[in-house]
């Protein structure tokens, strides 16, 4: 699926070396990105890494210090918001209080100066595609926070973006309404077939919606990749962290050949692994999921250690293992009659599958 | 009327229950005695027959009203003829009052507007400026203005001076005077509650009309001012009123040609006329002027409330 989405593309937003500083504060520094046509593209980072900046940025309403910003070839960085071809699903969804559903979302079309009858019915396409059709003449204020959201979504579809901009959209939402929208939204892109580019810190909205995920830290751009590369392949320390669970484990790397490393593991084993690009030889940091980790005879596997602590996640059990360095690996095991979960104390080997532990740039 | 009060609480100790009713007690004496009792005696001069220099035979009689808007000649005895004087004079006033409250509104929106969006110090060091010169009395304050602009004061001396104009503006004892007496005693009538209004406006409705193509005026006008309309209707009301019934400015920049209904009251009480039920008439009908406006926009209000 993945590939023949990507195989037909086009840039859509090349942004180009992108700075932009407040005073002495950097909150983007040189970030370059490729956001391809036809692309749900994730920007995920933690708060105050510079994504909503970034956003923003394209959107128009922050200006930047340096860089380009090139929507289809024509760099747009200059322009005010009222002039670009995009449109911005608003955190707090911003909605007009004063004026009802439709006036909401026949906004951006009778400012494009189209003609009232065809924008009706343009308004009454998109609320139909968000399953609002009833709710033309509500007032923002009589509308749930799901609601409120579909109307500003349908807002900003309207006018036909050549780009979509959704600021954590799904933030406000309860828990069971989040997971319901994401697949939705989902939908909606493949359906507009309109280039998104969606802001979150919930990597789980990451994961599950994007067709491709830039990883931000410090205003930076971590790591670029679909959610796979992004999971299974991080490049540092940062995007292995915070990206689902995982262990980081101090290792010196007696020798790199051909993207794979041979590192010596705290307790003396060794193992042979992918490193990422730009690792080098020395001390570094390997990266292995909780799930990928196994148990085995005292001595039989990477390392050694003892159970120290069993917390029960339903589906799964949580095994906190303490090497004898006092280093604590996490072991991930499903709770089905087959596996085996040693109890609390006893002496355990731990053993990594194929290709599950990685070298990451530190 | 102490029937009224009482009234009032027994049908307030329904509401209220115990303690509730006690304690609106004060509020409702203050607000009889002092805001309801005044304007009924007012309303009761009204209708009662003047005594010369000042006071009031009790005796029903309709001649104030008949006075202000009829004239029977002098003495009383000829066919009666719509007497225009009174109803300029109240004219004159609503227009004088309306131009002021449009001026306050040109001048006082964007510094309203400059305040709400300074960081949280500079706003409340800006509301303090503005609310600096209102610590001086209205009297003192309009005197110094009538000081200000009068044909040999600074302001004409200075631009003398400065080789702006060749002779001396007149200012003082014209339209223009009492204007910016107005002007000058209620702008901050104005900026306060327009202030209050964009201070809670959301600027991320603004990044959405610019986001829907909208530019600066569009979004002026179809987003900014629908959402802060009742801070600007509140600052209208604020500056209306009062403009309407003044007599400072009018008596002091106006001179006797600039008349506003306020002077016109105040002198059936204090100047010469001495006619007090004609004073309380006059006050009557100004009154429920105001009323009609109030009650209009109260009625709009609840409707749009209801939508």
């Amino acid at each position: 699926m993945g590939n023949t989405r990507e195989s037909m593309k086009e840039v859509a937003v090349d942004i180009v070396n992108l700075t932009k500083c407040y005073g002495d504060f950097t909150a983007l520094s040189d970030v370059s990105l490729d956001i391809r046509d036809n692309e749900f593209f994730t920007l995920l980072g933690p708060s105050g890494c510079g994504k909503t900046t970034l956003l923003r940025t394209v959107a128009g309403f922050e200006n930047v210090t340096e860089g380009a910003i090139l929507l289809y070839g024509e760099d747009i960085a200059n322009l005010p918001p009222n002039k670009r071809p995009v449109n911005t699903v608003f955190q707090q969804y911003a909605l007009f209080p004063h004026m009802d559903v439709m006036q909401n979302v026949l906004f951006g079309l009778l400012r494009l100066g189209q003609d009232a009858a065809s924008a009706r019915a343009r308004v009454g396409e998109v609320l139909e595609m968000v399953q609002l059709g009833g709710f033309a003449h509500r007032l923002p204020g009589q509308l749930s926070g799901g609601q409120q959201q579909r109307v500003a979504l349908a807002r900003a579809l309207a006018p036909n973006p050549k780009v979509l901009l959704l600021d954590e959209p799904l933030s406000a939402l309860d828990l069971k309404l989040r997971q319901a929208v994401r697949l939705e939204l989902q939908q909606l892109q493949r359906d507009t077939g309109i280039t998104f580019i969606f802001v979150t810190h919930d990597q789980e909205e990451a994961l599950t919606m994007s067709d491709r995920i830039a990883v931000i830290a410090e205003g930076r751009v971590q790591q670029v990749g679909t959610a796979r590369d992004i999971y299974e392949a991080p490049i540092n320390k940062f995007v292995a962290d915070f990206i689902g669970e995982t262990n980081l484990i101090m290792v010196q790397v007696l020798g790199l050949a051909d993207g794979n490393a041979t590192c010596l593991l705290p307790g003396g084993g060794k193992c042979t692994c992918p490193a990422a690009q730009g690792a080098i030889a020395g001390e570094g940091h390997i990266s292995v999921r909780p799930e990928r980790v196994g148990f085995a005879e005292p001595d039989a596997g990477v390392m050694s250690g003892q159970v120290a602590r069993l917390v029960y996640l339903g589906t799964d059990m949580h095994v906190d293992v303490t090497l004898v360095d006092g280093e604590t690996i996490t072991v991930r095991t499903q709770n089905s009659t087959g596996s085996y979960i040693p109890p609390v104390g006893e002496n355990v080997g731990l053993t990594f599958e194929q290709g599950a532990a990685r070298l990451l740039v530190d | 009327m102490v029937a009224g009060i009482e009234n009032n609480n027994s049908s307030n100790t329904s509401t209220y229950a115990g303690l509730g009713s006690l304690l609106i007690l004060p509020t409702w004496l203050v607000i009889g005695f002092f805001l309801v009792l005044p304007v009924l005696m007012m309303l009761v001069y009204s209708f009662l027959t003047k005594e010369f220099r000042g006071g009031v035979i009790w005796e029903f009689s309709l001649a104030a009203y008949d006075q202000f808007f009829f004239d029977r000649g002098l003495f009383g005895d000829e066919p009666p003829k719509i007497e225009w004087t009174y109803i300029i004079i109240f004219w004159r006033s609503i227009w004088l009052a309306a131009v002021a409250t449009f001026l306050c509104l040109l001048v006082g929106f964007p510094t309203a507007w400059f305040i709400a969006t300074r960081s949280g110090p500079n706003k409340s060091l800006w509301l303090f400026l503005i609310t600096i010169p209102y610590w001086v009395n209205l009297l003192i304050r309009t005197i110094s203005m009538k000081f200000l602009i009068r044909d040999t004061g600074p302001l004409n001396e200075w631009l003398l001076a400065a080789g702006v104009i060749p002779e001396p503006i007149h200012m003082i004892n014209t339209n223009f005077a009492v204007q910016l007496g107005l002007f000058y005693s209620y702008l901050p009538f104005m900026v306060l509650p327009i202030y209050a209004a964009v201070e809670r406006y959301n600027f991320a409705y603004s990044e959405a009309a610019a986001d829907l193509y909208a530019g600066r005026w569009a979004t002026l006008r179809k987003i900014i001012l629908p959402i802060v309309k009742p801070g600007i209707i509140a600052g209208c009301i604020l500056v209306f009123v009062p403009s309407l019934g003044a007599f400072l400015a009018p008596d002091l920049l106006g001179g006797a040609k600039n008349f506003m209904i306020g002077s016109l009251i105040e002198e059936q009480f204090k100047g010469n006329a001495g006619n007090w039920p004609f004073g309380a008439a006059a006050a009557m009908i100004l009154l429920s002027m105001v009323l009609i406006v109030l009650t209009f926009y109260a009625r709009q209000q609840m409707k749009q409330g209801k939508r």
